[in-house]
């Protein structure tokens, strides 16, 4: 039997966009949870408490040290069924990338704080601000841009790490093609497609960044010059 | 400054102790501010000169020993040491600027976050303090994209918009070429002569000779001396210690 690869492929092309976009939406969403609490955790480790920085620390090291396939079926499976057991799977891989994100981005925002001098926080207490103030006001501002480089890292790893969502059934970009491939038996074709959406997935998320950088630039501070294929 | 009554010191520092780890490096220190007066501080290396001004600040905290600013107490005033801090101006050897703000919100940034002024206001007043250091037509620059000297002068407009009751300066000069050097110098001049109240700690003789309305001496953690210019730098008696320090670093500097 003759297969028309292009009237299959225009049939399912629409099907996998929609994987493009919850996969899209799912990084976005982990990004966002990493950053919303990878910040506050890195800022904590360094001017926290003993307490704090030791809790810190050992959430740092639990999200770190364990597979996310792992953090996926605790959370999927035991965890998140106590609170809704009805909860979407999209939610749980939604959640367990950004909480695992926020480990690796507390990190990097950490380096990132103690790489700024420490005359920074003393002439901004010598002018009469308080510590939070001059944490919010000169430490942030500055260590945001010397972490962007590095936290340009997080958006392939949690792209790449998105498409294990499979295993718990999100219905994104490995998961519909694989559908795709069972229903027509086409495999190499469709896997050569959902890979060239990953590709440009991340050339385009690559762009954003790259454009973000260049935009919160400081002559002489920050953003001097960017290399790469993007 | 000792004949006159005490109200009118605006400044007063009481036998102020420091000891980091096992060395000491204030011993002791007293001396009184008279309103527009430059005090100079001289002395060789090590002996707690610059930990004496992050003291009157509560930068760093002294072991004991207090600290007046008109008839309030700085030292062990909890919180409200934000407050004192907006009087009390201080000027780094590095600078310190903001390196992610230009020269203009350097300026701006605390009368906006500290003292609540209005954008509008803020940047009038901004642009009138860097107008005193003449660095007016630098505003939009990024401290990388300024010269040592040029960034001392926006640190020092940065004090001055506060609009302390006294500055305090660490080796302003210190990281600086001597052209540089001389450029600051006259901005600092320019502050005494118009009244500005100022503790200087410098290695610059010629600073201390015609600004100076008190020399002090520190060595070891201790004032050793005491003087104004015409004492320090004239034909009477006295003064070996100081004498022998200046000869020591005129030898160093090759006049």
């Amino acid at each position: 039997m003759e297969i028309d690869l292009f009237s299959v492929i225009t049939e399912w092309l629409p099907y996998l966009l929609g994987g493009v976009v919850v996969t899209v939406g799912l990084v976005a969403s982990a990004l966002i949870i990493g950053a919303c609490l990878g910040l506050p955790m890195a800022i904590g480790q360094v001017y926290g408490s003993r307490p704090v920085k030791y809790v810190i620390g050992l959430y740092v090291w639990f999200f770190r040290g364990l597979p996310v396939l792992v953090l996926l079926f605790m959370f999927y499976f035991t965890i998140f069924p106590l609170l809704d057991p009805n909860i979407d799977a999209f939610v749980v891989g939604a959640v367990v990338l950004g909480l695992r994100g926020a480990a690796y981005q507390s990190q990097i925002f950490r380096g990132a704080i103690q790489s700024i001098s420490e005359g920074q926080m003393t002439a901004a207490r010598s002018l009469g601000m308080s510590r939070v103030m001059a944490i919010r006001t000169i430490i942030i501002p500055q260590a945001v841009r010397i972490a962007l480089p590095g936290w340009s890292n997080e958006y392939p790893n949690i792209l790449t790490d998105s498409a294990i969502c499979y295993a718990i059934g999100v219905a994104e970009l490995l998961t519909r093609t694989s559908q795709i491939v069972a229903q027509t038996y086409i495999t190499m074709p469709i896997y050569l497609l959902c890979a060239l959406m990953f590709i440009l997935l991340n050339l385009a998320g690559m762009r954003v960044i790259a454009y973000l950088e260049k935009r919160v630039a400081i002559p002489g501070f920050s953003g001097g010059s960017h290399t790469g294929i993007v | 400054m000792s004949e006159k009554t005490t109200d009118d010191y605006i400044l007063r520092v009481e036998d102020i102790h420091k000891t980091y780890g096992d060395k000491e490096v204030l011993k002791g220190v007293s001396f009184n501010v008279r309103k527009g007066d430059t005090i100079v501080f001289i002395g060789p290396s090590g002996t707690g000169k610059s930990t004496l001004l992050r003291c009157i600040n509560q930068l760093t905290v002294p072991d004991s020993g207090r600290v007046w600013l008109h008839d309030e107490e700085v030292t062990n005033s909890g919180r409200k040491i934000n407050r004192f801090r907006q009087k009390i101006g201080m000027v780094f050897q590095n600078f310190y600027l903001f390196d992610h703000l230009t020269a203009i919100k350097n300026v701006e940034i605390a009368l906006l976050k500290v003292k609540g002024m209005s954008p509008e206001a803020a940047r009038e007043k901004a642009l009138c303090e860097l107008r005193q250091v003449g660095m007016e037509e630098y505003a939009d620059h990024y401290p990388a994209e300024l010269s040592g000297g040029q960034a001392q002068r926006v640190s020092i407009a940065r004090a001055l918009a506060m609009e302390p009751d006294v500055i305090l300066f660490d080796e302003p000069t210190s990281a600086l070429d001597p052209e540089l050097t001389r450029e600051v110098l006259e901005v600092m001049k320019k502050l005494a002569l118009e009244g500005m109240t100022m503790l200087v700690v410098t290695h610059e003789m010629g600073f201390a000779r015609s600004v100076a309305t008190e020399i002090v001496f520190m060595e070891s953690g201790v004032i050793q001396e005491t003087g104004t210019p015409a004492e320090v730098f004239g034909e009477g008696g006295g003064f070996e210690r100081i004498r022998s320090f200046m000869g020591q670093i005129g030898d160093l500097s090759g006049d």
